[in-house]
């Protein structure tokens, strides 16, 4: 198999040889249209990269979150079976600590990329980019981050400063160094 | 019991490892029959059976062949447990039986399954893997294509970064191995080294990170750190030998090496490279541990040394006096298993145990040790080393640099408490 192989050769002094090898493929991917590109990537940064178009306030929202989260999540975001959303009753350091999104995200885009990926539970995707928007600033509203008639877009969402923004210690990096 | 004394006495004077009865981890091995027979007890006092001559089995032709084989009828509580959420049956886990399996490996079956929301059933015709982000040139692969690239295999463990989590609790939970630590699995993986793709796409200089996505409902996304990437990842296409399980990510899922479990995407369809990663849910409100401080470690993907003893565990039961095989697995993220120690006396005194070949890195390693039990209470425990220097620690230890609430990234001693009837507990040492 050695077109799977470039063969790199050093000759160190008179008597050593190195071999690094290192494998490559046969060259077979195709190249992506543009609209598969937009269509595919839905990956929403904190600096609001992949944020799309649309905007909702928390006002607009609990409407959606009545009609598609509440049976799930619970009234105003916890009670229910899964994860609790909202409403922390103590701090990170209580005993158990209480971790919502309010206590514990550090970033707001992080809810409109997991919510439009894979929320509401049964049926994912389902729900329009305005909708996001709205259930994403609903969520933010129950966290008493927000007001209700605060508009989020692509502009306001990655603006929103978390309460837990710096509460993070970057272990991979910190061993790195 | 049926043991003769005498050989008993030299044995244990000859042979004694450290305290509560462990010997030398080489007995089994170079002394040969006579000592084995010795320490069995010579020969037993009870005779064999008298068993029909031809059983049933015996009598008649056997089932004919079958195109996929299934275990033994008589195996059929061999099983992954499953836990899942009431509400959302595809959402949960099913642990792999620790304590019923030897070796490393773990049959494709019994492999733990963690999903965000239920197995796809993908068809591997219109399954792509899309690269794209900062690189040249944004390519689209098929499964197809993928299956002619060169390929590696390599025996690798995986571990969710939530297992062993019940270890963190005040009482020590009383349940078997398996659903306790078997959020822990070993397969040999086949595919194709990650690097080979990205080396095809171009990386631009700007690229520290991969975020990858997978292409189930739940559309998991996660961020990988580059060096990572082209250090040992593959894109895993088969599983033991066969085309992974749909459960275990049919048909393309990322093999992220000794590295939290949540790294490894099932049902990978794109890799997206980036200067930054995304902050995606599973690495800011999961997979983070909070610290009692109130801050929490993000990023912390080494999976530590584990360890823990198998056989005899929870739920098994010592039914009788005299020499036992201990064994039990040791893995670590970092590399290589260096040594494994063991404890029959709740850690006062430590014996080196033997490691089974293979030994390999980012592997689980089987570990034995001969035991004598005559009837004493005895708390077994055992510790992993690995190459890098890194050890299991002790509960007590663990808790005092993380506190109780990080869920994550538990990997304590596991200390298993035997009475004088050979009652098998969970117990915190
Ligand atoms: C059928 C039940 C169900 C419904 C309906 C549902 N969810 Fe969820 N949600 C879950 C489950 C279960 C999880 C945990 C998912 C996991 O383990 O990956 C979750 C997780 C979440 C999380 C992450 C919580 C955390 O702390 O990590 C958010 C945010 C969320 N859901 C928002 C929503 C929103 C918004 C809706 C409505 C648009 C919704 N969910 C509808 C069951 C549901």
């Amino acid at each position: 198999m050695s077109i799977f192989k470039s063969l790199l050769c050093f000759s160190l002094g008179s008597a050593n040889m190195v071999v690094a090898e290192e494998l490559i493929g046969p060259g077979l991917g195709l190249q992506t249209p543009p609209a598969m590109l937009t269509q595919w990537n839905r990956d929403v940064f904190p600096d609001g990269t992949g944020l799309p178009l649309g905007r909702g306030t928390a006002r607009e929202g609990e409407a959606v979150y009545r009609a598609n989260c509440i049976g799930c999540h619970g009234p105003e975001g916890r009670g229910g079976s899964a994860e609790e959303l909202a409403g922390a009753e103590h701090s990170l350091t209580g005993d158990p600590p209480d971790k919502t999104i309010g206590t514990y995200w550090p970033y707001a885009t992080t809810i409109f990329d997991f919510t439009r990926r894979s929320m509401p539970l049964p049926n994912p995707g389902s729900l329009t980019d305005d909708q996001v928007y709205a259930v994403t600033a609903y969520l933010l509203f129950l966290n008493l981050i927000i007001e209700h008639d605060d508009e989020m877009n692509a502009r306001s969402l990655p603006a929103v400063v978390m309460p837990n923004r710096k509460g993070f210690i970057d272990s991979y990096r910190q061993a790195d160094r | 019991m049926s043991e003769q004394p005498l050989k008993a006495l030299e044995l244990n004077a000859k042979f004694e490892a450290s305290g509560g009865g462990l010997l030398d981890r080489r007995l089994f091995l170079k002394q040969g029959l006579i000592f084995t027979a010795a320490t069995w007890g010579g020969v037993s006092s009870q005779t064999a059976r008298a068993e029909v001559e031809r059983e049933s089995w015996a009598k008649q032709p056997g089932k004919p062949f079958s195109n996929y084989g299934l275990p033994s009828d008589y195996e059929k509580k061999v099983i992954r447990w499953i836990m899942a959420n009431d509400d959302a049956p595809g959402n949960g886990v099913s642990w792999t039986p620790l304590h019923e399996l030897e070796g490393i490996v773990t049959p494709n079956g019994l492999h733990f399954e963690r999903h965000h929301n239920g197995v796809p059933a993908i068809d591997p015709e219109r399954h792509r893997l899309l690269v794209h982000g900062l690189v040249k040139r944004p390519l689209t692969f098929s499964v197809s294509d993928l299956l002619q690239y060169p390929m590696q295999s390599r025996l690798c463990f995986i571990e969710c970064g939530g297992n062993s989590n019940a270890g963190w609790r005040r009482e020590p939970i009383q349940t078997q191995v398996g659903y306790f630590h078997g959020m822990a699995s070993c397969s040999e993986w086949t595919g194709v080294p990650l690097s080979v793709v990205l080396q095809e796409v171009g990386i631009k200089g700007r690229a520290k990170w991969i975020i990858a996505e997978g292409g189930d409902a739940s559309m998991m996304n996660i961020s990988l750190p580059l060096d990572k990437a082209f250090d040992d990842c593959l894109l895993a296409l088969y599983q033991n030998g066969e085309r992974l399980r749909p459960e275990n990510g049919y048909p393309l899922r990322l093999l992220v090496p000794g590295w939290e479990g949540v790294l490894n995407v099932k049902w990978l369809r794109r890799l997206h490279l980036a200067a930054k990663p995304v902050m995606a849910r599973n690495e800011t409100a999961k997979y983070t541990e909070l610290l009692p401080s109130g801050k929490a470690r993000q990023f912390s993907f080494v999976m530590e040394p584990k360890s823990l003893i198998t056989h005899p565990s929870f739920g098994h039961r010592l039914d009788r006096h005299g020499l036992y095989s201990i064994s039990g697995l040791a893995w670590s993220g970092h590399g290589i298993i260096a040594k494994v120690e063991v404890s029959a006396d709740g850690g006062k005194s430590w014996a080196e145990a033997e490691l089974q070949e293979p030994v390999l890195p980012q592997c689980f390693t089987r570990f034995r040790l001969p035991w004598r039990w005559q009837g004493q209470d005895v708390v077994l425990k055992s510790r992993a080393f690995d190459e890098t220097g890194a050890v299991q620690p002790e509960r007590s230890e663990l808790i005092a640099k993380r506190g109780r609430h990080g869920y994550f990234h538990y990997n304590a001693i596991v200390s298993w408490a035997i009475t004088e009837a050979g009652e098998i507990s969970h117990v915190y040492l």
